[in-house]
């Protein structure tokens, strides 16, 4: 017997801000109510909730899953929280998967969301405890440093420039001036990049996505309720994740061999075997701008140490063949961690279905592809998604 | 998606409608400790930076020696063989010189950034490295691949933690 | 695609108070390595791993992190679930069911012993608008729960102190179990009220510990094991998480985790179906709450299970026979698991002394404790 066939027909979001009003409850039923209505349904339809939320530590509630379940339309029905890091927003989704591909259900509603302006004085202080806390923390470390580290490893391996990367950033906050959710939508210069404050050389302040309040929201149903509901189902064609070893500073860092193996199980499973040909349309995560060009690699998209030429000559711009991150990305868009990955998925399913308004790429694409990353750079997950 | 016809939910707030009590908030301090057990390979870590010294825990199936150590091989999945003294010296893996504290706080005017660092010791196997700083060095001279030494607390200071090594110093 | 999926291999350490020589890696990595041998399987060989984690119970953020080194899961799918260990059991189950991967492992564990803060802990838990400000004690919502319960029920706080005895009485006889006693009806009544009507004896104490389970598609399955267990049905669900608007009689979560459950196990009358039950007793009168919201018995009808040794081991329905997490200890987010082991090492016959005739079919059931109403249920069949 194959495999049952799952496709997103509903997608929800809310806007991304520094601080929002609503609390994460909220931010999380407008989300799936959003995703809900687009296609049409009501949470009656819904047999489970999949619901993504990282650490719990921004809303400072323990059990957070327990706390924003009936926000995020799991009154009396099944909920769960998956959680990898990061990763969680696209994994997420993958965990909606499971329940439709499985045969227990034909509607999961898939929900993310974060509310990090809760956290005081800032969400930054949420991230010390992330590291060791017998071998790392004494040592105080800020979040930033291990993607300093890594930058630095990836651009020393390479031989690439911090005007390489901050391209990165000058493309997705210029992609994000045509998304309605965009938090820090912006026309700026590399110039601009590399003379913005220097927080953890080689990282400057505009290297970085903002801290967010946000949520987004997926509707999954199996292949005959699908054809029943819409003349545009996306197919979820592909799902792959995978998880490094914790002991992160004995891993060479200028390659995320994670997420290569999470794409090659996607891959593998989408039947693609050409990714720099087959995929039309892509969102890497992109927390920080060279994360966009590392995952490139890693998604097998491009050769090591090539993602910055590609960017350079204008291929992963929203014209180019391989447009990345036509939402804005993280970098644009903002960055509430799960409810992040989420948006990045919705954004492949309003492009393969034609409804990007103005970010939309040329030429129809039928193949598009969603990546996250998180944990302590140990964590690929990774959807790809046609029409 | 239709940008039209859908109306993005979601309020914006800056700063000062929090602190000009424009909205209210309730705050919560969390009162939470935790006493965590080292374990075996840990506890005997931590032991010997008291001694001042660094050990590590070798595989003999992929005869690799781990740092920080562990009584199982992660790879090999079987428990580890033998304890190796390894060196208080290495090579900078990677580096970055930090101008942010732990909770996004910026270093005050005058002081000295940090340097944190991924420091691949001698002894262990190779990219073996630990997270640690760096000191008695300028910010611009720090590169990629140089050697460096422990500088180590006085024997009294000691407690039996990763701070018992003040900070590598290059040699 | 595969329709059945079994347990092949479980490995747990003891469960007890403290367990100060073994950090969290060692606790895991010592349940990983019996379950991979009784599985008969290498890490390589395992298509998935589950593991099982509460950030603020770990004490890290992003707890997940911390999860793949010891079970030998490095640069291999893994992915963690913020809930019960039985709803990770449930992920894998769902993921062997795509027919995408064959054969999955699932972890939990507790260190309970190093959170030396728990009261405040689990007040972490309530909400911060509405809650938290009135809460000092998180045992209060047991307490208004239970009082509740037997108002409505006519149940009396004797009955539920006879659950306290039985369970720490079957701990006696599982050598896994940390707080195994021989106590009486009154030393539970006598003991501290911590929130009326909730004594401190009718709270269940704290462990710590760690299980691991190879679950398998059906053809695996049955090249790997002898003693195939198999997952019959699943069911789980989240009540409201408001105190404001909760039924606090009964706990309706786990009444429709088991519609869901049974229907999917094609069981009609459970009480008649099910051999043995292990089920959520984090506070006595909870065995007898969940008892007859997994319909064993009608509404108020469960203190008279109990008085009658209904629920004993050499009872008609025997409930917690391994002493359930008043006798073996609250392992958090491992409660559904050690609740899970019971139920395959009894299905198998290889529970000893408090071994159960003819059991064929059980059921393990687990609640996340105060203040959620989620619930998770599996059902096992040999």
């Amino acid at each position: 017997m194959g495999m049952r066939r799952v496709a997103i027909v509903g997608a929800g979001l809310t806007k991304f801000v520094r601080r929002a009003q609503e609390t994460g409850k909220e931010l999380a039923y407008e989300a799936a109510k959003m995703a809900l209505d687009s296609c049409e349904l009501t949470l009656e339809d819904v047999g489970c909730v999949s619901l993504g939320t990282a650490p719990d530590a921004f809303d400072g509630v323990h059990m957070k899953g327990e706390y924003l379940s009936d926000g995020a339309g799991g009154w009396r029905k099944p909920v769960m929280r998956p959680y990898v890091g990061g990763g969680t927003g696209v994994f997420n989704a993958i965990h909606g998967w499971f329940h439709v591909a499985s045969g227990l259900f034909d509607i999961c509603l898939v929900v993310a969301e974060e509310k990090m302006s809760s956290c005081y004085p800032h969400p930054a202080g949420a991230f010390l405890t992330i590291f060791d806390h017998t071998t790392e923390q004494p040592l105080k470390p800020n979040l930033i440093w291990i993607f300093a580290l890594e930058m630095r490893r990836y651009m020393e391996t390479y031989g690439i420039s911090h005007r390489d990367i901050a391209l990165v950033s000058v493309k997705n906050k210029k992609n994000a001036m045509d998304h309605p959710c965009a938090q820090i939508p912006q026309e700026i210069t590399v110039d601009d990049v590399l003379n913005s404050e220097v927080l953890a050389d080689p990282v400057h302040r505009l290297d970085i996505s903002p801290t967010s309040d946000g949520a987004a929201a997926l509707v999954l149903v199996a292949e005959h309720i699908a054809k029943k509901i819409t003349d545009k189902p996306v197919w979820i064609d592909g799902v792959g994740w995978n998880v490094d070893t914790a002991y992160w500073a004995t891993r060479d860092l200028c390659y995320p061999r994670y997420v290569e193996k999470a794409a090659r199980m996607a891959y593998e499973m989408a039947g693609i075997k050409e990714p720099h040909k087959e995929i039309q349309v892509a969102e890497p995560y992109d927390p920080f701008d060279y994360k966009e060009l590392h995952h490139m690699e890693g998604l097998l998209l491009c050769g090591k140490g090539e993602a910055p030429r590609l960017t350079a000559e204008g291929v992963t711009a929203r014209d180019g063949n391989l447009p990345t991150c036509p939402s804005g990305g993280l970098l644009g868009v903002g960055n509430p961690i799960a409810a992040s990955g989420v948006m990045k998925i919705c954004e492949i399913f309003w492009q393969l279905r034609g409804e990007a308004g103005k970010r939309q790429v040329p030429g129809k694409p039928k193949v598009g592809l969603a990546q996250a990353w998180g944990d302590l750079m140990q964590v690929g997950t990774v959807i790809v998604m046609k029409v | 998606m239709n940008n039209k016809k859908y109306d993005f939910k979601g309020t914006p707030l800056r700063g000062s409608d929090i602190k000009e009590k424009k909205v209210l908030t309730t705050s919560w301090r969390p009162n939470l400790q935790y006493a965590w057990d080292d374990g075996v390979a840990i506890g005997r870590y931590l032991k010997e930076l008291k001694n001042g010294k660094i050990i590590a825990r070798k595989c003999n199936k992929c005869e690799r020696i781990m740092i920080p150590p562990r009584m199982f091989c992660e790879l090999c999945f079987r428990a580890t063989d033998e304890w190796v003294y390894v060196e208080n010296t290495g090579v900078i893996n990677t580096f970055s010189i930090s101008y942010v504290h732990w909770d996004a706080k910026r270093i005050k005017e005058g002081e000295k950034p940090f340097i944190p660092a991924v420091i691949e010791i001698d002894g262990a196997s190779e990219g073996m490295g630990i997270l640690h700083v760096l000191g008695e060095v300028d910010p611009e001279d720090v590169k990629s691949g140089m050697r460096v030494k422990a500088v180590w607390k006085s024997p009294e200071e000691r407690i039996g933690a990763i701070t018992d090594i003040k900070y590598f110093k290059p040699i | 695609m595969t329709e059945k999926v079994a347990i092949v291999g479980v490995g747990c350490t003891n469960f007890r108070s403290t367990t100060p020589d073994l950090s969290y890696r060692e606790l895991t990595y010592e349940a990983a390595t019996k379950a991979y041998e009784e599985a008969g399987v290498e890490p390589k060989d395992i298509d998935s791993f589950v593991s099982t984690a509460e950030d603020f119970f770990e004490g890290y953020s992003i707890a997940d992190e911390y999860c793949p080194d010891q079970l030998g899961a490095v640069l291999k799918p893994v992915n963690t679930i913020a809930g019960d260990f039985l709803q990770s059991l449930i992920t894998a189950y769902m993921q062997i069911l795509t027919g995408r991967l064959n054969i999955v492992a699932v972890q939990a564990m507790s260190k309970a012993s190093n959170m030396t803060t728990l009261k405040e802990l689990e007040l972490f838990a309530f909400d911060p608008v509405f809650n938290r400000p009135l809460a000092e004690n998180p045992h209060f919502v047991a307490g208004l729960e239970m009082n509740r319960y037997l108002y409505d029920t006519k149940i009396t706080r004797e009955q539920c102190a006879k659950v306290v005895v039985k369970n720490k009485l079957n701990a006696l006889n599982n050598p896994y179990a940390g707080h195994g006693a021989k106590i009486t009806v009154e030393d539970v009544l006598n003991s501290e009220i911590v929130s009326y009507p909730l004594t401190r004896l009718d709270i269940s104490p704290s462990s710590d510990g760690a299980v691991v389970m190879v679950l398998a598609s059906e053809e695996t399955a049955k090249k790997l094991s002898d003693k195939p267990i198999w997952i019959r049905g699943v069911g789980w669900c989240s009540d409201t998480f408001s105190l404001e608007s909760r039924d606090w009689a009964q706990p309706i979560s786990t009444k429709i985790a088991a519609e869901m459950a049974y229907k999917m196990a094609k069981i009609n009358d459970p009480k008649r179906e099910i051999d043995l039950v292990e089920l959520s007793d984090l506070f006595s009168y909870k065995e007898l709450q969940h008892l007859e919201a997994l319909k064993f018995c009608s509404k108020g009808e469960a203190g008279k299970m109990v008085d009658d040794g209904v629920t004993e081991i050499g009872g008609e329905l025997p409930v917690n026979p391994s002493g359930g997490s008043l006798g073996v200890g609250n392992l958090y987010e491992c409660s559904g698991a050690q609740k899970a082991l019971e139920i395959i090492l009894q299905l198998r016959g290889e529970a000893g002394k408090r071994q159960i005739k003819n059991a064929n079919i059980g059921l393990a059931h687990a609640w996340r404790g105060v203040p959620t109403t989620t619930s998770v249920i599996a059902i096992f069949s040999n």
